[in-house]
């Protein structure tokens, strides 16, 4: 067995049945691996870009909680999956990226085709690994699924020589365990922390709880669920942690921060205990950090200890899985009420809804409500990033954890259709839609090919204002409508591109024309749907923090007479 | 890890004062450049460095000291812990230690002064470890602690000093607790 061999039976072992990627020199004994009888289990899909395929694996690994695998060649192939690789470590995907590299004998010598992904990755990796011995393959892949899988999850870089993957093993063995000396993910929550949480718990008059991915991928919903209900405390969900707590719940608060609900921000701005769950103070969260939740006092449930008194002090920090800390803190609390708290924050819900100027034209957040309306808040969502994954955060009516797929931290335009692909190959029973922006879309469009060649059909309902829309906003607002490299234009006819590719395209101009479009898109299930609504170009996200400022100065919906008010 | 007892030290408007911490780590390729990289994306400063191996053939020790306050360290220790090449931390900024650096001091030695050079190296138990006299250099050695090799080079800046080269701070606690 040779290490390519070995690698394929690792893989295996760890229960991979899907790698999305794309071949090369340094790859091809991988490949050839791949295509052997004893690796049938694995399904390799051939991409059209690496990005794509990392990607896909992040897709693959948020829908189903499992490891995704992406797959390139050394060199531009490598380089390429740079972006997908950055994109899971900020967003804590559990993903293992394989690359080939030149011979060992060649490494450092500026071979054809070689780049120091090793180097080039290390700040954005959660570890990466180059085998310099095929016997040591086998245990190195046991370790990067482990460690991409536990803890905070994130990327694992394997960086396979091509002489590696060529070289004979003496013996393939894959190890039961996992032993590193320098990294122990497991954490037992504290219990005098738990004790101490509770004091605070007991005694605020005003609590809320923030809930983030790391809810999400402890899958800790339901400990979540059964926390704010016995205690009585509303809950407010990050861009990351949508799907945590259902949005139809009467504690729902929905989202918060820079485009998050109007009472969600301010339930944060007056209360005087912030509960956060596997979250991190992201800067899209707070805003101005100084007036942040400035009365309350901080409980943080977090699993990675860099992040906790990172940018908020806490009074009380649990270093612990999010699913053990907050079953430990249901089974400690007692029955709370806290009506009069309540009461307040549904004065503001009523007062304050999400909404958006209905004047007959086609508004993208009408769209979100058909669609929600459609698949009444079960679809897997994935989006890629502006103003169209803020309407499709603020709108749709989640459910459950792993049905929103979206990048978070690095905010990375063209990951939805990809992401959208990767999680149907998953989770092939369920209804992936795509909620895209023309501006996003192109940078990653060329996957339809992979849609149409593997049968993954997705509904993709393309957001188009013929620019990037929310750099657009912000200059709207900002800049004085100088519209500086963010007009795109109306090409290419999306209609007519869809069906290039085989697939069925609609063009959508009114409000009329979107529920038989969307109807059309659920009822095909052969074929990938493409919808290109042509919505109005004007409309802005609101409410809206700007950058840096806080929820004192946040801008809501504006009504007719407000400077902000766009005729319609 | 040992990272717990810094857990709620993080009080701030403490003073900047420097650190020193010890990070035992695999001895593995890269793993210098994991670490380093890290203080440098992170905005962190390395005042000095040591790396050296240990007891152990598979494990290398790194001896960092690094600038800011309570906090600031705690982001650093924090941060390093999630490398996992990184095996223990140990921070030692309260601790009672034996620190040690040594700097090579190349001076301008004439006849003339080189007995006034010389007494002063005896003061400071510093080594000449070098004299060429027809061009009048001589490389002085010194060991100590920080303080002491400052003191050393404060007082021979009378004198011309061509070369300086020093190295980053080891240091071991006294007694029976780990490094």
């Amino acid at each position: 067995m040779n290490g390519a061999e070995a690698l394929v039976e690792a893989l295996k072992r760890e229960g991979v049945d899907y790698i999305f990627g794309i071949s090369g020199g340094a790859a091809l004994p991988i490949y050839d691996a791949l295509s052997r009888p004893e690796a049938q289990s694995i399904r390799n899909l051939l991409v059209r870009h690496e990005q794509a395929a990392a990607h896909m694996a992040e897709g693959y690994a948020k829908a189903t909680g499992r490891v995704g695998v992406c797959l390139a060649t050394s060199g531009p192939g490598a380089t390429n999956l740079v972006t997908g690789i950055a994109d899971a470590v900020l967003d804590s995907v559990p993903i293992v990226a394989i690359t080939g590299q030149v011979p060992t004998t060649a490494i450092g010598s500026d071979a054809f085709q070689e780049s120091d992904i090793m180097g080039i990755t290390m700040p954005i990796v959660k570890h990466s690994l180059q085998p310099r011995d095929p016997n040591d393959i086998p245990r190195m892949v046991k370790e990067a699924f482990y460690i991409a899988r536990t803890g905070r999850p994130g990327p694992v870089l394997i960086d396979i020589p091509r002489d590696i993957s060529q070289a004979q093993l003496r013996q393939f063995v894959y190890p039961d365990t996992v032993s590193l000396r320098g990294y122990h993910p497991e954490r037992k929550t504290d219990l005098a922390d738990i004790e101490r949480a509770v004091e605070l718990i007991k005694s605020a008059q005003k609590p809320v709880l923030y809930a983030g991915g790391g809810v999400v991928n402890t899958m800790a919903h339901e400990e979540l669920r059964a926390l704010a209900e016995k205690t009585d405390i509303p809950v407010t969900t990050t861009l990351m942690g949508r799907g945590a707590f259902p949005d139809r719940h009467p504690l729902s608060l929905n989202m918060l921060g820079m485009h998050g609900t109007a009472y969600a921000n301010w339930a944060v701005r007056d209360c005087d205990l912030l509960i956060a769950v596997g979250v991190r103070f992201d800067d899209r969260v707070t805003g101005n950090l100084a007036k942040f939740a400035q009365n309350a006092k901080v409980i943080h449930v977090e699993v990675d200890p860099a992040e906790v008194h990172k940018n908020r002090a806490a009074d009380v920090s649990l270093l612990a899985d999010a699913k053990d800390a907050l079953a430990r803190l249901h089974d400690a609390c007692p029955p709370l009420k806290h009506t009069e708290w309540r009461r307040q924050i549904g004065q503001w819900k009523e007062a304050h809804p999400l909404s958006y100027a209905k004047n007959g034209k086609l508004k993208p957040q009408y769209i979100m409500e058909a669609l929600a309306a459609l698949t009444d808040g079960d679809a897997i969502l994935s989006t890629d990033v502006g103003q169209h994954q803020m309407w499709a955060a603020q709108y749709y009516p989640f459910k459950r954890p792993r049905q929103w797929l979206t990048s978070g931290g690095l905010g990375t335009m063209g990951f939805g259709l990809p992401a959208a692909l990767g999680a149907k190959v998953g989770c092939p029973e369920q209804d992936v839609w795509l909620v895209t922006g023309d501006g996003s879309f192109q940078m990653m469009m060329q996957e339809l090919a992979t849609s149409v060649v593997y049968g993954i059909p997705v509904k993709i309902a393309l957001f188009n204002n013929q620019s990037l829309g929310m750099v657009k906003q912000w200059q709207d607002l900002f800049y004085e409508k100088r519209y500086s490299g963010s007009l795109l234009s109306d090409v290419p006819n999306y209609k007519l591109l869809a069906e290039a590719y085989g697939l069925v395209g609609i063009t959508v101009r009114t409000p009329e024309e979107v529920r038989p479009a969307l109807e059309l898109a659920r009822k095909t299930q052969d074929r990938t749907v493409l919808i290109d609504f042509q919505h109005d170009p004007a409309e802005h996200v609101y409410p809206m923090i700007p950058g840096g400022l806080s929820v004192h100065e946040m801008r809501l919906q504006p009504r007719p007479g407000d400077p902000e008010w766009i005729e319609g | 890890m040992s990272v717990q007892h810094l857990k709620n030290r993080a009080a701030p408007g403490e003073p900047a004062r420097k650190h020193t911490i010890s990070v035992l780590v695999e001895n593995r390729p890269g793993v210098l450049a994991r670490v380093s990289g890290l203080f440098a994306r992170r905005g962190y400063n390395i005042d000095s460095l040591a790396v050296c191996a240990t007891e152990d053939p598979a494990v290398s020790r790194m001896t960092l000291v690094t600038q800011g306050d309570d906090r600031h360290l705690q982001q650093v220790v924090n941060q390093l812990d999630k490398l996992v090449d990184v095996i223990t931390i140990m921070d030692h900024t309260d601790d009672d230690l034996i620190e040690r650096e040594i700097a090579l001091i190349k001076v301008r030695a004439t006849v003339k002064n080189r007995s006034e050079i010389m007494q002063l190296a005896t003061v400071f138990r510093a080594d000449v470890v070098s004299i060429a006299p027809v061009e009048e250099t001589m490389i002085l050695e010194v060991t100590g602690d920080s303080a002491k090799v400052d003191a050393f080079l404060e007082t021979l800046h009378t004198f011309s000093i061509l070369e300086l080269v020093r190295t980053g701070k080891i240091a071991m606690v006294r007694g029976i607790r780990d490094t």
